[in-house]
Formats: C-alpha cells, sequence, structure tokens
C-alpha cells in the first residue's frame, strides 16, 4: 500500500514533498507579500486623510467580502494582461505571460494583505498612546519615532495575529492549485488521477497539511515567547 | 456586461440554497461537538479536539476532494446506502460544507457556553432546575448573545467557502463567472459582477446579524 509513496521514478514520495515544499514557498512569499501591503494599508487607514482611509476600507472589504477563489481567477485570467498594459506605457511591446507561482503569490498576498492590515491596524491601536507623546516630547522625529519606538512594539502585539493569518495563507495557497501550480493539492490531485488511488494520496495531503501547521505552530510559539520577554500579561497585573 | 449579469444571478439560488442547507446542519453539529468537548470526560472531548483540530488544520478545497473523490475509490461506500448521496457532487458539497462550519462554529459555541457565568448554573440548581432545563432556559440563551457577532463572521465565511463547490462542477455564482470568464476573456468585467453579488449578499447577512444582536441587547465594542 505504501509502494506508491516510494521515492524515485517509481513512487510519489518526493514528488509529495516537493509538494510540500512548494506550498510552504508561495505561502511564505504570500505571507511576506501580505505583511507588506498590511503595513502600507494599516498607515493608510490611521491616516488622516479621508481618501487613503477609504481607499483602505474599500480594498479589505472587498478582499473580505468576496470568495478567495474569484480573485484568484481574476489574476489568472487577467494578470498577465495587466501586466502587459503597464509595460506598454512604458513602451514594452513585447509579449509576457506571468507564471503560476507570481500569479498565486499576488493573488493569495492580496487577500492576507487584507487580514495583516486589521492585525497590523489593531497593534498599532493598542501601543499606549503616552509612548507617542513620549517620543514627541523627548524631540524624536517622525522617521525614528515610528521606527525605533512604535514598529518593534507593533511586531510584538501583531504577531499571534501574523501567526492566525499564516494559517488563513497556508491553506488559501490550495486555491492556487486551479491555476496549475504544482503544490500539495495539485500534485496529490494529479498522484491520484494516475493511480486511481484518491483516497491515499489525499490522505497523505492531509497529513502534509497538518505537519506544517505543526511545524509552524511551534515556531510562532517559540517567537512569541521570545519576544514577549520581560512583558507581563495584562491580566496578570 | 447586462448579459454576463443575468447570467451569474442565475447562480444565486444554489449559492444561498447550499450555504443554508449547511449552516443549518452546521449548528447542530457544532453545538453536538462543542458539547462533546466541554462534557469533562475525555472519552468525549479528545474525539471532539482532534476533530476540530484536523477540519481547521487542512484547506476546505481538499476536504471537499477527499469527500468527492477519495471516499468513492472503495467499493463498500458505492455499495452502501449513503452511495446516493455521496456520487452527487451537489451533496458532497453540503456534506463537506456543513462538516467545515460545524467544526469552526463548535469553537464559537465552545467560547459561548464557557463565557456563561458559573453563579447563574448555581443559582438555577438553588431554584430546583433539572440540567436539561438549566441548559435550555439559561446557558443556551446566554450563549446565543455572546457568540452571536462571531457567528456572524462565520456565515460570511460560509457564503465565501461555497464558492469552492464550482470546481466540483455545481454551478453556482463562482462556477458560471467561471464558465464566462473562460469563454469571453473579460476577467475584469466578470469579477467585478459576481464581485459585486457576493458583496451584497454579505451585505445583507451583516444587517440581519446586526438587528439580531440589537434586538437581543448586544452592546456593540467599540
Amino acid at each position: 500500500m505504501f509502494d506508491v509513496f516510494a521515492l524515485g521514478p517509481t513512487g510519489w514520495g518526493d514528488e509529495m514533498l516537493m509538494g510540500a515544499v512548494m506550498t510552504v514557498l508561495v505561502s511564505s512569499s504570500s505571507l511576506l507579500l501580505g505583511i507588506t501591503i498590511g503595513i502600507i494599508f494599516a498607515a493608510c487607514k490611521l491616516s488622516n486623510f479621508f481618501i487613503l482611509r477609504a481607499i483602505a476600507e474599500v480594498y479589505t472589504t472587498i478582499i473580505r467580502g468576496i470568495p478567495e477563489l474569484l480573485v484568484i481567477y481574476l489574476l489568472f485570467f487577467g494578470g498577465s494582461s495587466a501586466v502587459m498594459y503597464l509595460a506598454k506605457i512604458f513602451g514594452y511591446m513585447g509579449y509576457i505571460e506571468l507564471n503560476a507561482f507570481t500569479i498565486g503569490t499576488i493573488a493569495v498576498g492580496a487577500i492576507s494583505g487584507a487580514y495583516s492590515t486589521e492585525v497590523i491596524r489593531g497593534a498599532v491601536n493598542s501601543v499606549p498612546k503616552g509612548q507617542f507623546e513620549v517620543g514627541k516630547t523627548l524631540g524624536f522625529s517622525r522617521y525614528s519615532l515610528y521606527g525605533k519606538i512604535i514598529f518593534p512594539q507593533v511586531a510584538r502585539i501583531a504577531l499571534p495575529g501574523i501567526g492566525n493569518v499564516w494559517q488563513i495563507t497556508l491553506k488559501d495557497t490550495a486555491l492556487i492549485s486551479v491555476t496549475g501550480l504544482v503544490e500539495i493539492m495539485r500534485q496529490s490531485r494529479i498522484a491520484a488521477g494516475s493511480t486511481h488511488e484518491p483516497f491515499i494520496f489525499y490522505t497523505a495531503a492531509i497529513i502534509l497539511y497538518l505537519l506544517i501547521t505543526r511545524l509552524s505552530n511551534i515556531v510562532f510559539d517559540s517567537a512569541e515567547k521570545k519576544y514577549s520577554k520581560g512583558y507581563v500579561s495584562r491580566e496578570a497585573i | 456586461m447586462y448579459e454576463s449579469f443575468f447570467k451569474i444571478v442565475e447562480g444565486i439560488p444554489l449559492t444561498l440554497q447550499v450555504v443554508s442547507i449547511s449552516t443549518i446542519l452546521g449548528i447542530f453539529l457544532a453545538v453536538a461537538v462543542a458539547l462533546m468537548r466541554i462534557s469533562g470526560s475525555k472519552l468525549m472531548s479528545l474525539p471532539a479536539y482532534y476533530f476540530v483540530y484536523l477540519i481547521r488544520g487542512t484547506p476546505l478545497l481538499l476536504q471537499l476532494y477527499f469527500v468527492y473523490y477519495g471516499l468513492s475509490q472503495f467499493e463498500f461506500i458505492r455499495e452502501s446506502i449513503l452511495w446516493p448521496l455521496l456520487k452527487e457532487p451537489y451533496w458532497c458539497g453540503i456534506i463537506t460544507l456543513t462538516i467545515s462550519t460545524g467544526a469552526y462554529s463548535s469553537e464559537i459555541i465552545r467560547g459561548g457556553i464557557l463565557s456563561v457565568s458559573k453563579n447563574y448554573i448555581e443559582a438555577s440548581g438553588a431554584l430546583g432546575l433539572s440540567k436539561a432545563k438549566t441548559f435550555m432556559l439559561v446557558t443556551l440563551p446566554i450563549t446565543v448573545r455572546q457568540a452571536l457577532p462571531a457567528y456572524g463572521n462565520e456565515l460570511i465565511l460560509m457564503v465565501k467557502a461555497s464558492s469552492l463547490i464550482s470546481i466540483v462542477t455545481l454551478m453556482e455564482i463562482t462556477g458560471i463567472a467561471r464558465t464566462i470568464i473562460s469563454k469571453t476573456y473579460a476577467p475584469v468585467e466578470i469579477f467585478l459582477v459576481a464581485g459585486s453579488i457576493y458583496l451584497a449578499i454579505n451585505f445583507i447577512i451583516v444587517i440581519f446579524v446586526n438587528l439580531a444582536e440589537r434586538r437581543l441587547g448586544i452592546e456593540k465594542a467599540t
């Protein structure tokens, strides 16, 4: 029964593991893109300009209100032509095709960006107001106030929330399989189709996802412990 | 744009139907799982814990493939009385969505039950109410109040999740949208149409949940 998972050309073991590596790669790059988007849009949501706040509000409402699959279809079918349109403005007339990895990263990154925005905004809001005031009183520039005082605290407070976003992102990457990127989901479909053993391969995929979840929980837990050293939780006071 | 709008609108009944059937079935599953988890007996709470862990730790698409393709591999399932259900993508979609929302909502309900103050339970015991009556008349109403805001989010997630059944050939909103996109190659237009329909559905859900919250006297945290 386990012959089908043999390594090398006779079985699907190494292919499934490569699929897991691809899932981790595309999830991590999506999360990084998502956090970057999250920082920008959280800044927009907290800004004094109405237009910026409105743009950020529209973005998070749309992403959180429509199915992830639609966002992926939009980029899958429209991503390349959008890039070509932009390239034309800069004078490049050739044909550009985005690969499945790039499309997947942008799509899932845009989705996790909306969730990260809320996490980061919440974290900035929970930094005590006194910190901002003291920084200003001590003559910190806006740049170093945010860079040296606010950002480190935001990172610490946002860490558990980002852990949740990572779980969502990890699961959302399964949807990229519809665009042809060979990650766990796609690989188990291919293997199930060619061996006529769907049960075994989907079970293997479930185990791989649970393993990745378990491992990332350990990483996030230890990071949380490390960065909350010297802090006492509010309940304890 | 008008043409595609009218085509996509035809998918709304199927989306709503699948979402409502699995949500209603899912509530029963969720209450059962939540009660198992807080039962205090390891024999009950451990299976419930692992069930929730399994469902929350894996993608919904994988669960759907598992139910639709994985189970049908076996002869004994194809001969069982469940086969008429499991061979239909429609019922596989409903089963998968029910299991998924059952697991996620059980956590919401468990949180709600645990938030009921012990004093109330003791008071109703002192007043001579049976355990079942205490649950129905005291615990449950407070749980509903506590859990409603989070459950509203779960409803929106269900509407979004229902789009996945288009992958097993069901022609609901996303399924029709995808077909039109691959024919016309007008992704932005179709995205706007289908996306607005989803936003409208979710907006209506938010309004109803807010109304229910106000009726139950839930104060909005500001």
